[in-house]
């Protein structure tokens, strides 16, 4: 689909069956701009989602959520003032103008001249993924891998199976008169497995997802890798002895793992916490933070992927921003406000997770460049350490720069091999000076599966990550065996 | 908190709230016909409803002002034993009737489950009593900016060492909750919720910490004053400059009840309906059994006034129950749910939705004389990361604290990790602090730990 055609699709689903023409859209911006403002922003969306869930055998049940409003955005230097609707029409969004202007005072003329920019090509198909299968196909596949995955082991208690489709819509005004359009699609399944040995019961998990139509679960039998992915996960916790506790080498395993990149780093380097001085990266452009092995991106223009967009929530084309480049410092990401007050250039990353928040710099897809050595050399080199090669969640404080992940799959590393599974254990370090430890970087750049949904300030948005193996040369393990 | 604005119960406001109810409450209605229309043999149906605004001060000007307005209609049908959910943020009547027609159209698709369906009409509330949760606030945004400035400023004059600042915020909010369903449950009520809160940046030797502090209650005049929550901020700040690491070490742990209520959480999950019929908990049949030692009590008051975690029902309807779920340490009762009360073969506890004003009965210890009692050993003042495995009680977070030896605290730590078992965790609870936050769901003084795995560099 080209670029029109998006924008034209976007207005079509949700100003027209609304009513609001392009001189609303004047008026509501004439509206924000009657005050001494720097910029203003109205976001329509529409958000289509469904979600059916397998467990005990049996799809117990599906939900289905239609979600639309707008967001209106006025912004007078650092100060910001926000309002929005759930109900499209003229007065109610007139009301929320009125009252996200009130951050500023005196008025200003706006742009009257619309503008449709050139968009990019678009890197995903503007469908509906809900309709893309059939809702008996939907059903059917679920019970598919229930039968298909207790069939892999007879330890098997429980399957646990979510299937998920998102189909938004956004339509982006700007008070320079620029209006653009984005179609999104977003699908997600995921699958857990409770497995019984003994008396001990252990859960795995895994699963995946893509900016594109639920045929891509069917593809390469992928949904069955997620099971199969899952039993293994849950069949090497049921091996696995208490972790040890203290600092020792760690050997990070390729791909999902990379979230130790969007804690350690991503998070610090966001526009909005530097501009504000609140980041323990504040002020280190062009500093060297990390090895010269360390090269990372935060690249919002892979094709499909879900961190990726066409668009940010600004309006703002994506990118690949060099984050780190041979270990040293080279950009924040940021959106246009945080851009503007900090003499930058917006870099793609202004994301919100819906209409009723206020956008701000977000990571897209981040993960750190390809290096040299082959995997089994990393591992080899290692005496003593720990591999992990999956990971829960993790968490930064940006300020003080300590952040933990929590691995969920990890073995000891012993004379230069990967020996006995240890219990899952939180890693703890410090983002500055995390990656300046990082002695040997893989060349099985991977990424993730397609899982990520980064938090903040009570925001979530979907996002990647992605890393070759790298072996961090000192990180605490929170284990228990001192 | 005290401003020129007084809570006054304006009875025109009374009036036009419950006539903004009594329309919600035709709109469920007319939203559980519609399903019987359509087929539906069962239905529930609920609306929230939410107004409100935040204003947030920076470095001593307003940084942003948010409006917020929220709705949404859920509908749930049964159709036999299958069961479908459909929502919408739209309340016309057209988008109900294709909100309907989504669940029933999912509900078709569905699998038969036998455990499926409404709660058993003898649990369902029989009488919606009035907790005292609605105090709206008539606070212009022009006053709220006056007190998140107030707020922030102390905070930042309180010591040169508080040199930056996240922000202090203040947030007001009220909003109805309609529930019915076709067993001829149709009940509403509104609630309200204010807060102050404030997190500033203190900094040594180049090295920066935050810290926040807050007060939240149902009426605004239950609030702390904005000075005292901004000199806490402050207070809470400049403890934690000039943190470092420990080498690893096993040893007693006391956690704050800010952090503390997450330990009783933890608890909570664990003998929730959902976690116990997938198995997926490491307290499986645990009713009955001796999970913390005997001066343990874990009571539920759902119907406390104006308290922020009571509910005249739960989720479905049914009547929240005062109990205890903790008793000598023993689990008295679950948390349940009418489906997972069902899949248990047992009765729901009236809690769909979680939990509703748990309170961990206080010790005699105020939190110096628990700091005394532990000794030495490491004081959590903030976890973390998840790092807890629901399945085997396995436990590992990252935490910052402070250091305590002989009794004294000696230093601020972060950078470290504490481990253990939930299991052992909950058995090696020394002592409860009677420094009690009653302004939490889950009402605990701080929890002392005998022994726990520190872990540093």
């Amino acid at each position: 689909m080209d670029e029109t055609s998006l924008l034209t699709t976007a207005q079509q689903t949700i100003l027209t069956p609304a009513d609001i023409q392009q001189s609303d859209i004047d008026r509501l911006m004439g509206e924000l701009c009657a005050t001494q403002i720097d910029a203003a922003d109205i976001y329509f969306q529409s958000i289509r989602h469904e979600s059916w869930s397998l467990e005990d055998g049996i799809v117990k049940e599906g939900s289905f959520n239609i979600e639309q409003g707008a967001g209106v955005r006025a912004i007078s230097g650092e100060k910001t003032g926000f309002a929005y609707t759930d109900e499209l029409n003229v007065n109610a969004l007139l009301e929320a103008a009125r009252s996200a202007r009130a951050i500023a005072r005196s008025g200003q003329q706006h742009n009257h001249k619309v503008i449709y920019p050139k968009q990019p090509v678009s890197l995903y198909s503007a469908d509906d993924p809900l309709l893309s299968l059939p809702t008996e196909d939907k059903i059917t596949l679920l019970q598919r891998i229930d039968r298909e995955t207790r069939a892999l082991d007879p330890r098997i208690e429980q399957v646990m199976v979510s299937l998920v489709g998102v189909h938004e819509t956004v339509v982006i005004a700007t008070h320079d008169g620029l209006v653009s359009g984005d179609v999104r699609p977003l699908i997600r399944m995921n699958i857990s497995v409770i497995i019984e040995q003994n008396g001990r019961r252990e859960k795995g998990g895994h699963g995946g997802g893509a900016r594109t139509d639920y045929s891509y679960f069917l593809e390469e039998n992928r949904a069955m890798e997620y099971a199969r992915e899952a039993l293994r996960q849950a069949d090497v916790a049921m091996q696995a002895e208490p972790a040890p506790a203290g600092n020792m080498t760690v050997v990070l395993g390729p791909g999902w793992p990379g979230i130790l990149l969007h804690e350690a780093i991503g998070h610090g380097l966001e526009g909005d916490f530097n501009r504000k001085g609140t980041s323990a990266f504040s002020g280190r452009l062009g500093e060297k933070v990390a090895s010269p092995l360390c090269t990372i991106v935060d690249d919002g223009t892979l094709e499909k992927r879900r961190g990726s967009l066409n668009i940010d929530d600004e309006g703002t084309p994506t990118e690949s921003t060099v984050l780190i480049e041979n270990g040293v410092l080279k950009e924040y990401m940021q959106d246009t406000m945080n851009a503007r007050l900090m003499g930058m250039r917006p870099t793609g990353n202004g994301r919100r997770e819906s209409y009723s928040h206020r956008p701000m710099p977000r990571m897209t897809n981040t993960y750190m460049l390809a290096g040299e050595s082959e995997p089994e050399e990393i591992i080899a080199s290692v005496q003593s350490g720990i591999y992990a090669r999956n990971f829960g969640g993790g968490q930064v404080d940006i300020t003080s720069g300590k952040f933990v992940f929590t691995a969920n799959e990890a073995y000891l590393i012993e004379n230069g091999k990967i020996t006995r599974p240890v219990k899952g254990a939180t890693l703890i370090g410090n983002g500055p000076d995390v990656l300046t430890r990082v002695s040997m970087v893989g060349n099985d750049l991977e990424l993730d599966s397609g899982v990520g949904t980064c938090g903040k300030e009570g925001q979530s948005v979907p996002v990647g990550v992605g890393q070759p193996t790298m072996k961090i040369d000192g990180m605490t393990i929170g284990g228990t065996q001192v | 908190m005290n401003t020129a604005n007084k809570d006054i119960h304006n009875t025109d406001d009374h009036l036009q709230k419950q006539q903004q109810l009594e329309t919600l409450k035709s709109i469920v209605a007319d939203a559980l016909s519609e399903a019987q229309n359509q087929g539906a043999t069962a239905c529930d149906a609920s609306i929230s409803k939410s107004h409100g605004f935040s204003v947030t001060a920076r470095m001593g000007d307003v940084e942003t002002i948010e409006h917020d307005r929220n709705q949404g209609l859920g509908v749930t049908v049964y159709i036999g034993q299958k069961k479908g959910n459909a929502s919408t943020s739209d309340l016309s009547p057209k988008a109900v009737k294709e909100t309907v027609a989504a669940a029933c159209a999912i509900a078709r698709y569905a699998t038969e489950d036998p455990f499926a369906g409404l709660p058993d009409v003898d649990k369902l509330a029989k009488q919606i009593a009035d907790l005292d949760l609605y105090h709206p606030w008539s606070i212009e945004p022009q006053q709220a900016i006056d007190i998140a400035l107030q707020c922030e400023s102390t905070a930042l004059e309180y010591d040169p060492a508080i040199t930056n600042s996240e922000g202090a915020t203040l947030n007001t909010h009220s909003g109805a909750q309609v529930l019915g369903n076709s067993l001829g449950f149709l009940e509403g009520y509104w609630t309200s919720n204010h807060s102050v809160s404030c997190c500033v940046i203190g900094e040594r030797d180049g090295a920066m910490q935050r810290d926040y502090w807050y007060t939240v209650a149902r009426d605004h005049a239950d609030l702390d004053s904005a000075i005292s929550v901004g000199r806490e901020t402050a207070k809470r700040t400049l403890r934690r400059l000039g943190s470092r690491s420990l080498s690893p070490r096993p040893c007693p742990v006391l956690f704050v009840p800010e952090v503390a209520r997450s330990l009783i959480g933890n608890f909570i999950g664990a003998i929730s309906g959902g976690s116990l019929y997938r198995k997926n908990t490491f307290l499986l049949d645990s009713l009955g059994q001796t999970v913390f030692p005997e001066f343990i009590r874990i009571h539920q008051q759902p119907l406390l006034t104006k308290a922020l975690g009571s509910a005249p029902c739960d989720a479905e309807g049914v009547a929240t129950q005062t109990h205890d779920i903790v008793s000598a340490g023993v689990v008295n009762n679950y948390v349940l749910s009418s489906y997972s009360a069902r899949k248990l073969g047992m009765q729901t506890t009236g809690n769909a939705g979680g939990t509703y004003n748990l309170t961990v009965e206080p010790g005699q210890q105020d939190f110096d004389q628990l700091i005394k009692t532990m000794n030495t050993g490491f004081i959590v003042l903030e976890l973390i990361g998840q790092g807890v495995n629901m399945m085997t009680g396995d436990y590992s977070r990252g935490a910052a604290g402070l250091w305590v030896e002989n009794g004294e605290i000696v230093h601020p730590v972060d950078e470290v990790t504490i481990a253990g078992n939930l299991k052992d965790i909950f058995r090696q609870i020394a002592a409860i602090g009677n420094d009690v936050d009653h302004t939490s769901s889950i009402r605990t003084g701080s929890i002392l730990v005998e022994n726990m795995v520190l872990a540093g560099s």
